[in-house]
């Protein structure tokens, strides 16, 4: 994609003090030729291989079919799409990843398999191996000719990730690391030749990473996991016991593991989120056809608006989370393309960037992955007795959703790392935030704007909303910050409340940079539909801004402050009528004649 | 083996059709393109035997620059290199005449396509090819193999199939299951990036013009009647349908 100065000047988090312009941002309906190519290869692998077989994947008795369809993948290439090419893989950058990721994305249990392998499996030895460790396990791992899994999670040791009590103690002839402990939720467990393993090397405070081949031996597991969705992928608990590790597959530094895991959840978590998207399309199409072929009354189901509200909102929500999605993809593209620039090498840049838009990763993995689930929990609402039917597809997809919100740090993690990173980064005076907050806090003092010099262009009522919403963020967490200082952390429910307000607000720009970035090229006639999906999520978002304010407000404010905030916030989520329900009929009636999600 | 497929450019199966300009024309709004689903299984088939014989394949389609990313999947799959021929496909003689024209100054060996498109479906373009090349064509072709210079194929003919033997060269209508359907990978596609597409300008008139398209009427409602009940099923066909 092209790079432009302003392009690579947007850092992590702060969209939430400077106006982006929407010819900045990169839309997915930029993707080229090939990355469309790239994507159509994987739904057609779901298509020919994975869905006729999502019953036999689910209650096989071994692993062998979901090995043998990593392997087709992989001779497919598409384990080693993120892997340079001089490590056998194909170099494609981060947003044909999620692109990828995407693609596969409806495909269930196997989804989760190749997600956790060319994932959280592959990626701590692509950005923290020495060159002989790239060499030795990439070409194996992009092939698919190895199978990789990810050892963190321990019994005692989960959102808590550094306190796992597996153990590393050097040998005695000073060539091995012995690893004694227990890992739990492992995912590809049953067939993984090769797992990524956190330890504490004797009495250290912090984890290091170790690659750890399956013929080291002392590994031994329990049964296949009996869970609640995802029943096809591999899910085992992982005992180690003296198991002897080359001192040459430590990963990265002693306590360095810490570090590894926190930057390959970032990318786990966006890619979770492209995942999702993928998953929410399928299921909106496949709930559309239904609600087309189900006849009650005399008509089909779809003629109702109770269910085209439903068809409108499951749209309107994916499309918003893929707005985002996409663009936090190329920030992070051009992040490391800049800072290839600067001198640093392709892992490291790589690294660096996902780092820098970590918030923006949080901010992803837990809209997308409610989106999804909202979409799910709708979708079997619209199949209705079918629904609940294990004959019908939504079953699956209901059950298959739940684990999104869980896995890769659970929301409620996420919703705290990303007001927590932002706040660190104000803190270290990275991210410029106490000037805006202040100008913030003159603002509701002063004379509100009544709006009467309105400037002409594409949805610029709309992006002067969002622009709004920020100001209620920064209203809230200025004051608050104010209040509890050093203790802030402590507020996980206003932590949580500020969270909400914080997706809503970049999912809700990203949404409309999008739409006017499209407008630009196709002409406003052209993307009414984008335009419909747009205002009926920007409308939910500024609703849902609201309510989480007020309630943040109230949990710290008292007499005029509270009353002050209350009245700057209702100033803030102010938004312009409009018919919804128009707009949703809209939506639904293109989506019912296609026959399937449309954008 | 020297093997020339030829594709087609079509709406996916799942495409709404609509016509705009009086009925005169395809509205290709929102329509997404693919190979002919026929031509495919030839192109695989075609990859099969290169990779069983070697040799080389070159995909051919009649068509305009919109025609390219579809060319360029064949690529990815694949094919060698591509000729365009840079004209709408407006009738199967014409599209024949095209491709004899390539296929004079290059003695394939083997000259495969779909048995037919699936937007005109008129199924006649590879027996158009035969004669116009004065070689045998064969359809539909379900199964072939290549010994030496005698193709030995399994056609499908009316309530049963026949097994044929013809030397080379030849021109084939292809259908499933000819080969096994084939996805395009990572390799392919970065591959298809460098393989070359020629683009040639058309030989001959253009002798036929559309006047009007029509869709077909939609289907009527269709009834169930269990097999037990055949006498309300002859008092529907008598006094429903009254057609007995």
């Amino acid at each position: 994609m092209a790079l432009t100065e302003s392009n690579t000047s947007i850092k992590g988090g702060e969209f939430l003090i400077k106006d982006i312009d929407a010819s900045h941002i990169f839309i997915p309906e930029e993707f080229s030729e090939e990355q469309q190519m790239i994507a159509q290869t994987c739904l057609d692998f779901l298509r020919t291989e994975v869905h006729p077989r999502l019953d036999e994947i689910d209650y096989a008795k071994d692993n062998s079919l979901m090995v043998s369809l990593l392997d087709k993948a992989g001779e497919l290439g598409l384990l080693g799409t993120a892997v340079p090419e001089e490590y056998g893989g194909f170099g494609m950058d981060f947003n044909t990843s999620l692109l990828v990721a995407e693609a596969v994305g409806a495909g269930h249990s196997f989804s989760v398999a190749l997600s956790a392998d060319t994932g959280i499996g592959t990626l701590p030895i692509l950005y923290y191996g020495t060159e002989e460790q790239k060499h030795k396990y990439l070409p194996l791992l992009a092939s698919g000719e190895w199978k990789a899994s990810y050892c963190l999670t321990e019994p005692d040791s989960g959102s808590d990730a550094n306190s796992g009590k597996t153990k590393a103690v050097l040998s005695e002839d000073g060539q091995h690391y012995i690893i004694n402990g227990q890992k739990m939720w492992i995912t590809n467990g049953g067939f993984a030749d090769l797992f990524i393993v956190f330890a504490k090397i004797d009495n250290d405070k912090s984890l290091t990473a170790f690659i750890v081949e399956k013929s080291f031996g002392g590994i031994t597991m329990n049964a296949e996991e009996r869970k609640m969705g995802i029943k096809g992928s591999s899910t085992r608990q992982v005992f180690f016991n003296d198991c002897k590790v080359p001192i040459e597959n430590m990963l990265y530094t002693r306590e360095g593991g810490f570090k590894i895991a926190v930057n390959i959840l970032n990318i786990g978590r966006i890619k979770l989120a492209s995942a999702v998207i993928g998953a929410s399309k399928q299921v909106t199409s496949q709930a559309v056809n239904y609600a087309n072929e189900r006849k009650q009354f005399g008509t089909s189901i779809s003629n109702f608006g109770a269910i085209k509200h439903k068809i409108a909102e499951m749209h309107a929500r994916t499309f918003a989370s893929e707005s985002a999605c996409y663009r936090a993809g190329q920030n992070i593209d051009d992040a490391t393309v800049d800072l290839l620039a600067s001198g640093m090498d392709s892992a490291q840049a790589k690294l660096k960037a996902v780092e820098q838009f970590a918030i923006e990763c949080a901010i992803m993995k837990v809209h997308g992955s409610e989106v999804l689930d909202y979409v799910v929990d709708e979708g079997v609402q619209i199949y209705g007795g079918m629904g609940f039917s294990a004959e019908a597809p939504m079953d699956r997809a209901y059950r298959d959703s739940r684990i999104n919100r869980i896995f890769e740090g659970t929301n409620e993690i996420n919703r705290l790392l990303s007001v927590g990173t932002i706040v660190k980064r104000a803190m270290k005076g990275e991210l410029n935030l106490m000037p805006a907050a202040m100008a913030v806090g003159k603002e509701i003092m002063a004379i509100p704007d009544f709006g009467v010099e309105e400037e002409e262009g594409i949805l610029v009522k709309e992006k002067k909303v969002v622009k709004n919403m920020k100001k209620a963020i920064l209203m809230i967490a200025g004051a608050a910050l104010q209040k509890y200082m050093a203790a802030f952390e402590k507020e996980q429910e206003l932590i949580m409340n500020l969270a909400d307000m914080l997706i809503e607000t970049y999912i809700a720009e990203s949404t409309l940079l999008r739409v006017e970035k499209l407008i630009g090229v196709r002409g406003e006639a052209a993307c009414s539909l984008q335009q419909d999906a747009a205002m009926v999520y920007l409308h939910a978002a500024v609703n849902k801004t609201a309510n989480a304010g007020r309630e943040a407000i109230m949990s710290f404010a008292e007499g005029d402050e509270l009353r002050v905030m209350l009245m700057g916030l209702k100033r803030f989520t102010k938004i312009e009528p409009l018919n919804l329900k128009e707009a949703r009929r809209r939506l639904a009636d293109a989506a019912i004649e296609k026959g399937g999600y449309i954008f | 083996m020297k093997i020339l497929v030829c594709i087609t450019n079509v709406p996916d199966t799942t495409a709404k059709i609509a016509f705009t300009d009086g009925d005169t024309q395809l509205n290709k709004a929102g329509i997404t393109y693919i190979t002919g689903p026929y031509d495919d299984y030839a192109l695989s088939r075609a990859v099969e035997l290169k990779e069983q014989l070697g040799g080389t394949i070159t995909v051919l389609n009649v068509g305009l620059s919109d025609s390219d990313p579809v060319i360029r999947k064949c690529l990815a799959i694949g094919a060698d290199d591509a000729i365009r021929i840079n004209v709408e496909p407006t009738d199967s003689f014409f599209v024949a005449e095209q491709i004899a024209q390539v296929a004079k100054q290059e003695n394939y060996d083997l000259i495969l396509m779909g048995r037919e498109s699936i937007d005109f479906n008129s199924g006649i373009v590879h027996g158009l090819v035969g004669e116009l090349l004065g070689i045998p064509s064969i359809s539909p072709v379900m199964k072939l193999e290549i010994e030496g210079t005698v193709a030995k194929m399994t056609r499908e003919i009316e309530g049963g199939k026949e097994d044929i033997e013809a030397h080379l060269p030849l021109v084939l209508g292809c259908q499933e299951p000819i080969a096994e359907w084939k996805i395009a990978g990572m390799r392919g596609i970065m591959s298809a990036r460098t393989k070359p597409i020629k683009v040639l300008e058309p030989t001959g008139q253009v002798t036929t013009t559309t006047e009007l398209y029509t869709l077909p009427a939609p289907k009527g409602a269709v009834k169930m009647i269990a097999a037990e009940e055949a006498e309300s099923l002859i008092d529907l066909l008598r006094n429903e349908a009254k057609v007995i």
